[in-house]
């Protein structure tokens, strides 16, 4: 299964009809099928913690949002998670590609890339790494949760995992 | 004219363009919620810098509804990304009108950029926003507020004394979200 048309359908099988993006190069396959479908209203941001607050807008519209982009932008967003997100109980799906981890060739992803899952953890916010093959039901299922329990969820992808492994 | 005059008159013209209004975290909203309280205002009570990105993903997601954010100058420079975000998407639907007093009012005063000569509506008009322009006064105010895009309104500092908001979150969120949500369940009322 092709990583990205896994994580596309796990998108659309969850509804996802509403999309914030800070690009990532793992990502930009995956940016274009959401800009080319006409169900998704995509709104390229200029910083992640930006997202958070279109998301979040969207969401109180009544759309169901996604935000993409690379874990560096998580360190961006901290604040808007806790005192937007959490705050108000305003679910979001995060779609996260994770750098500086193994494999990762460019030395400044290194520090946050091995300090994401902590800041998560710290965070409590459910974090999920499916396989590819795995992926369009976990990115579903995500949103699910999100949006039961009125939080943030973020699904973690690695290098391995838009390698295909 | 200070703040709370500007933020009664932007509250009149949400009312009467049954427009949703979400409020800046601090003072302006407490004040907001002095004057008038309604269902269709959003109160922000953390997230400095992001209630014209609320107002964004609101606008986007209902464009069938007008939207109306009441900002900062401290809050939008701490976020000037949105300037450009805004205009590449420039929903007809959408105003966000920035309240300068030129300081952080909530904090004590501390002064901002805006102070010391940094021009929003240049910033603005620089970042693509085509409609961008300045309220000196009430009038000019009550006219913006006809528009859409941007407006930096002129205000003088200082907080009026009006209390804290006396709801939680998560009753500013739900009501807010029935009051957003209404007209498009009147609408499938009527379709159905």
């Amino acid at each position: 299964m092709d990583p990205t048309l896994a994580v596309f359908r796990g998108l659309k099988r969850a509804g996802i009809d509403f999309a914030a993006s800070v690009p990532c190069v793992n990502l930009q396959q995956l940016l274009t099928m959401v800009s080319e479908d006409p169900a998704i209203i995509h709104v390229p941001v200029t910083r992640e913690e930006e997202g958070v607050g279109v998301c979040a807008g969207a969401w109180m519209g009544g759309r169901r949002p996604v935000l993409l982009m690379q874990n560096s932008g998580l360190g961006n967003s901290i604040n808007a998670l806790a005192s937007l997100d959490f705050l108000y109980k305003i679910p979001l799906l995060m779609i996260i590609s994770h750098r500086g981890c193994e494999g990762e060739p460019i030395v400044g992803q290194v520090p946050m890339g091995r300090l994401t899952p902590g800041l998560l953890e710290a965070m409590q916010i459910s974090r999920f790494s499916p396989a590819p093959d795995q992926a369009e039901e976990t990115v579903a299922w995500a949103w699910s949760l999100a949006a039961a329990e009125h939080k943030p969820v973020a699904v973690l992808l690695d290098l391995q995992f838009w390698r295909g492994r | 004219m200070k703040r709370i005059e500007a933020i009664a008159l932007a509250a009149k013209a949400a009312q009467g363009q049954n427009a949703l209004l979400v409020c800046n975290i601090g003072f302006p909203s407490r004040e907001l919620y002095a004057v008038q309280d309604r269902s269709e205002n959003f109160y922000m009570l953390g997230s400095m810098g992001l209630a014209s990105s609320i107002g964004l993903g609101l606008a986007l997601a209902r464009p069938e509804r007008r939207v109306i954010v009441l900002d900062g100058d401290g809050a939008v420079l701490m976020n000037l990304g949105t300037l450009a975000t805004i205009a590449h998407q420039a929903p007809e639907n959408y105003l966000l009108v920035i309240l300068d007093n030129c300081c952080y009012g909530s904090t004590g005063s501390q002064p901002t950029c805006t102070c010391l000569g940094t021009d929003l509506e240049k910033m603005a008009s620089g970042a693509g926003v085509t409609s961008a322009r300045t309220a000196a006064n009430a009038e000019d105010l009550g006219l913006a507020l006809e528009g859409n895009g941007v407006v930096i309104a002129k205000v003088e500092p200082g907080n009026a004394d009006v209390p804290v908001i006396s709801l939680s979150p998560r009753e500013i969120l739900t009501k807010f979200m029935g009051a957003a949500l209404s007209t498009v369940s009147n609408q499938s009322m009527r379709q159905a």
